[in-house]
């Protein structure tokens, strides 16, 4: 997947200035910067949800499998299909029971699935929820706590087997334990998908990505493989970043 | 506000010249404002207090025609023998036709301004008409039903005309009533169904619908509880006075509860006046219980909803 | 779907439902502006044959409304100034209470008082006007007759008294939104004079206020205008020229009923009427409307005190 010159706008309000970046296939790549550095804007640009906000505007270009997401005659709601999010809080469809959420993108696609009670599973298992959910699964998925409820909208993305996932600061609403439990599920879910995730935490970042950028006032600092960026960091601004200076 | 502010300035100045320099304890001032404030809570009790002694005097006047055979008889010219089953049935098909009309368009208007317009002209256009709509008096949606349901659709006096016509008056309430429940439901949950590739449609109908659906209900039951009571534009587009039959189709002439209270009421015969009061019994009573479920539905629906 | 996956088909186009649905949904909203066509189109069209027969000079200047009758005289007053007299009763009744209850509902009742005190004001305005009618004819007009000599059975008092309970909840709350719109500041301006807390309501918050307050008694007085039950039932159905609240008249709603009641045969000038009266009503309250709606919108604004 590779971003190319995004710019972004909320209104009046310019939010990304010309991002360009390549995200490698099945592996990490962490998000960071301080609050308002458009770092939330940017992975809601690359799955074309972005545009759901009123007032909001994308120019640029997002190759996914070398075609232009943004391009003429794409169908945004097919593009989220194959790139998933994550939100911030939790949010499964309190309506729904867990199996209904698992099942939620499958049954919104129109896809019978010949066996759904295997893509429960399967996914359940992913998300690592599997077995704390698998005698209960007809609860409403608001029963669960805040981390389970986490794991089961990352078990929802990962029923329509995206291509992409994208994570929105996906710990930011949880516990410590929960936490560590959700960044456990990304390093093993990265053997098999792409994950971009967005984070606020610099510890997270160390821990979870194999790649990390740095993104300031809308526009991309510096971009490499994490451990370069945490020990060695070629820009000072990204120093004084990851050194506590600012932000 | 600059004069306000003046007067009290010259009043303050006024006070310290005629007052001794500290006198921080008085009592007087208190006692005003006590009476002052038993005055404005008979001003809210006072018009309780006499709605209560009306209704009590009506129930009083009524308690001797309360019975079965007054729920299941037909106008009578024996004010005795007179009952309301034709205008109870009218009532019920009444507002099962009305509700039947109201829904749909009433919710689908409020998905469109909630969920698909896009902020200008037109949706401000919308906008104020259902506000504007809501000011009509009743009255006047009477003389258009007459005019378009009665004449020019050929529909007759009939129990579709009257529903329609009922259903046009309800139509800002619902639309309205509805809109608060869309949104009541969360952005997030409407993006999380977005990003799993639903479109506009798929979301509401698989998540927003089944969430603001208890609001909804409870709103348009609401409207149907004032709906019940209406009855000038029934009278106007034509719903009879005496009828001795049951309506039996959409398009049978038919009458109502208000209009039968009505008819009993403006005969000079104090008998039918009892008649009138235990109508008027009977109709409140229907208008509690719809207010009543309004809150067990409320009630209930979100309990299934977990948080 | 994994052959989905294969080749990434992104290109599938928008379905044609999606923009069937939002068709739709468009017509409902447009709905309501086709009821608001519907009702200027249905009144200016069964008015204007009206006024083909009887010159608009005659409506507005005649004081004499007897259509029903041989010598026929189609002059607006006798309705209009029923339905001025009532209305003027029920703001008369109305006002006062309202305001003092909006008085005590922001100034004086806590929170939980206030939470159980307004939706039961409320169900003043949710009784069927079928009942308030019945409550004006045969208990408030015989318990008046007491105290009032020559009250008539049918009058404009009653009917109006009653009214202004119905309307009190309206001027109330509108009242209530506007004492509540006053900055804190200004009430604490006057604290720190010196002003007790009912100085300051009369000095400083109701003259703030003043502008909401008058656009609430606004929308009663259309309220009232464009009230039917109650006056069809208690005041009486002879049109009359008069100031007097003790007699019969008729209002301009109760005429349009008196018409509907009766085998008015469609497309006679009698018939007729009862549009050019109705048009009249609409355009009467749809100006108090519009200014009341325009006078709340500014306060919302916060642009005049």
């Amino acid at each position: 997947m590779r971003a190319e010159n995004i710019h972004a706008w909320f209104g009046p309000t310019h939010a990304l200035k010309g991002v360009t970046m390549s995200i490698v296939d099945r592996q990490v790549t962490a998000i960071i910067g301080p609050s308002g550095c458009g770092k939330s804007t940017f992975v809601r640009c690359l799955n074309r949800m972005h545009e759901v906000v009123p007032g909001a505007r994308v120019e640029g270009k997002v190759l996914l499998d070398g075609q232009n997401i943004y391009g003429t005659r794409i169908n945004p709601v097919r593009v989220r299909r194959h790139v998933g999010m994550v939100f911030q809080k939790p949010n499964p469809f309190p309506t729904m029971t867990i199996r209904e959420n698992v099942l939620a993108g499958l049954r919104l696609n129109g896809q019978s699935s010949s066996d759904p009670e295997h893509v429960v599973e399967t996914a359940l298992k992913q998300a690592a929820l599997w077995e704390e959910v698998k005698d209960t699964l007809g609860k409403s998925g608001s029963s669960l706590s805040g981390g389970q409820q986490q794991r089961l909208c990352i078990a929802r993305a990962l029923a329509l087997e995206p291509d992409v996932l994208l994570m929105d600061e996906p710990c930011s609403a949880l516990d410590p334990i929960a936490t560590a439990r959700i960044e456990e599920l990304v390093h093993e879910l990265s053997s098999k998908y792409t994950i971009v995730i967005v984070t606020h935490n610099m510890q997270q970042a160390a821990r979870v990505a194999d790649f990390t950028a740095f993104f300031y006032q809308g526009e991309i600092v510096e971009y490499g493989e994490t451990d370069v960026i945490f020990t060695r960091p070629q820009n000072q601004r990204t120093e004084d970043y990851i050194t506590g200076r600012f932000g | 506000m600059t004069s306000v502010s003046a007067e009290a300035d010259t009043a303050a100045l006024a006070m310290r010249a005629s007052q001794p320099p500290v006198e921080l304890v008085s009592g007087s001032n208190g006692g005003v404002e006590r009476a002052f404030r038993a005055i404005c809570l008979l001003a809210i009790l006072l018009p309780l207090m006499l709605l209560v002694l009306l209704f009590g005097g009506a129930l009083i006047e009524a308690i001797p025609r309360l019975s079965w055979d007054f729920l299941t008889s037909y106008p009578s010219r024996r004010a005795a023998a007179a009952g309301i089953l034709p205008a109870l049935v009218g009532s019920a098909g009444l507002m099962l036709l009305t509700a039947v009309m109201a829904i749909p368009v009433g919710l689908g208007a409020a998905i469109y301004l909630e969920e698909y317009a896009k902020p200008g002209k037109v949706t401000a256009l919308i906008e104020l008409n259902i506000s504007n709509l809501a000011g009509v008096p009743s009255i006047i949606y009477g003389l258009l039903g007459l005019e378009v349901f009665v004449r020019v659709l050929n529909l007759g006096r009939s129990l579709i005309a009257g529903a329609a016509t009922l259903a046009l008056l309800l139509l800002p309430m619902v639309i309205m009533a509805s809109r608060e429940a869309l949104r009541t439901v969360p952005r997030s949950l409407r993006e999380a169904c977005f990003a799993l590739g639903a479109d506009r449609w798929q979301t509401l109908r698989q998540v927003v619908l089944p969430m603001c659906m208890p609001g909804v209900l409870t709103g348009v039951i609401l409207s149907l509880a004032r709906a019940i009571g209406e009855t000038a534009p029934l009278i106007t587009i034509g719903a009879l006075t005496y009828v001795a039959f049951l309506p039996d189709s959409i398009d049978s002439p038919f009458t109502a509860l208000p209009i039968q209270i009505f008819n009993w009421v403006s005969r000079p015969q104090p008998e039918f006046h009892i008649n009138a009061a235990a109508g008027i019994v009977v109709l409140l009573a229907l208008m509690l219980m719809m207010n009543g479920a309004a809150i067990w539905l409320r009630t209930r629906l979100r309990r299934r909803i977990y948080w | 779907m994994p052959s989905q996956n294969v080749a990434l088909s992104l290109h599938a186009p928008r379905a044609r439902s999606e923009r069937v649905i939002a068709r739709v949904l468009q017509a409902c909203g447009w709905l309501s502006v086709l009821t608001t066509a519907g009702i200027v189109a249905v009144l200016l069209f069964e008015a204007l044959g009206f006024f083909r027969e009887v010159s608009v000079i005659d409506f507005l200047t005649d004081t004499e409304w007897t259509p029903l009758f041989a010598d026929k005289h189609f002059g607006i007053w006798p309705l209009l100034s029923g339905t001025l007299l009532t209305t003027i009763i029920a703001i008369a009744v109305a006002l006062p209470l309202g305001l003092l209850a909006a008085i005590y509902l922001s100034e004086f009742a806590r929170p939980r008082v206030a939470g159980v005190l307004k939706p039961v004001l409320e169900m003043l305005a949710g009784v069927p006007t079928v009942v308030y009618g019945y409550f004006a004819l045969t208990l408030v007009t015989p318990a008046l007759q007491r105290f009032v000599p020559g009250l008539s059975g049918f009058n404009a008092l009653s009917p109006g008294i009653v009214m202004g309970i119905m309307i009190l909840p309206i001027i109330a709350s509108l009242s209530e939104d506007a004492i509540t719109a006053v900055p804190a500041s200004l009430r604490e301006g006057a604290y720190a004079l010196g002003g007790t807390k009912l100085g300051a309501v009369f000095r400083v918050v109701l003259p703030s206020a003043s502008s909401g307050i008058i656009a609430a008694v606004i929308l009663g007085v259309s309220r009232a205008i464009g009230e039917t039950m109650i006056v069809a039932i208690a005041a009486g159905q002879q049109p009359r020229l008069t100031a007097d609240p003790r007699v019969p008249l008729e209002t301009m709603t109760a005429y349009i009923v008196q018409v509907s009641l009766g085998d008015t045969p469609t497309g006679t000038l009698e018939y007729r009427t009862i549009f050019a009266v109705g048009l009249s009503l609409f355009v009467m309250t749809l100006l108090l409307n519009a200014v009341s709606h325009r006078m709340r919108a500014r306060i919302l604004k916060g642009g005049a005190l």
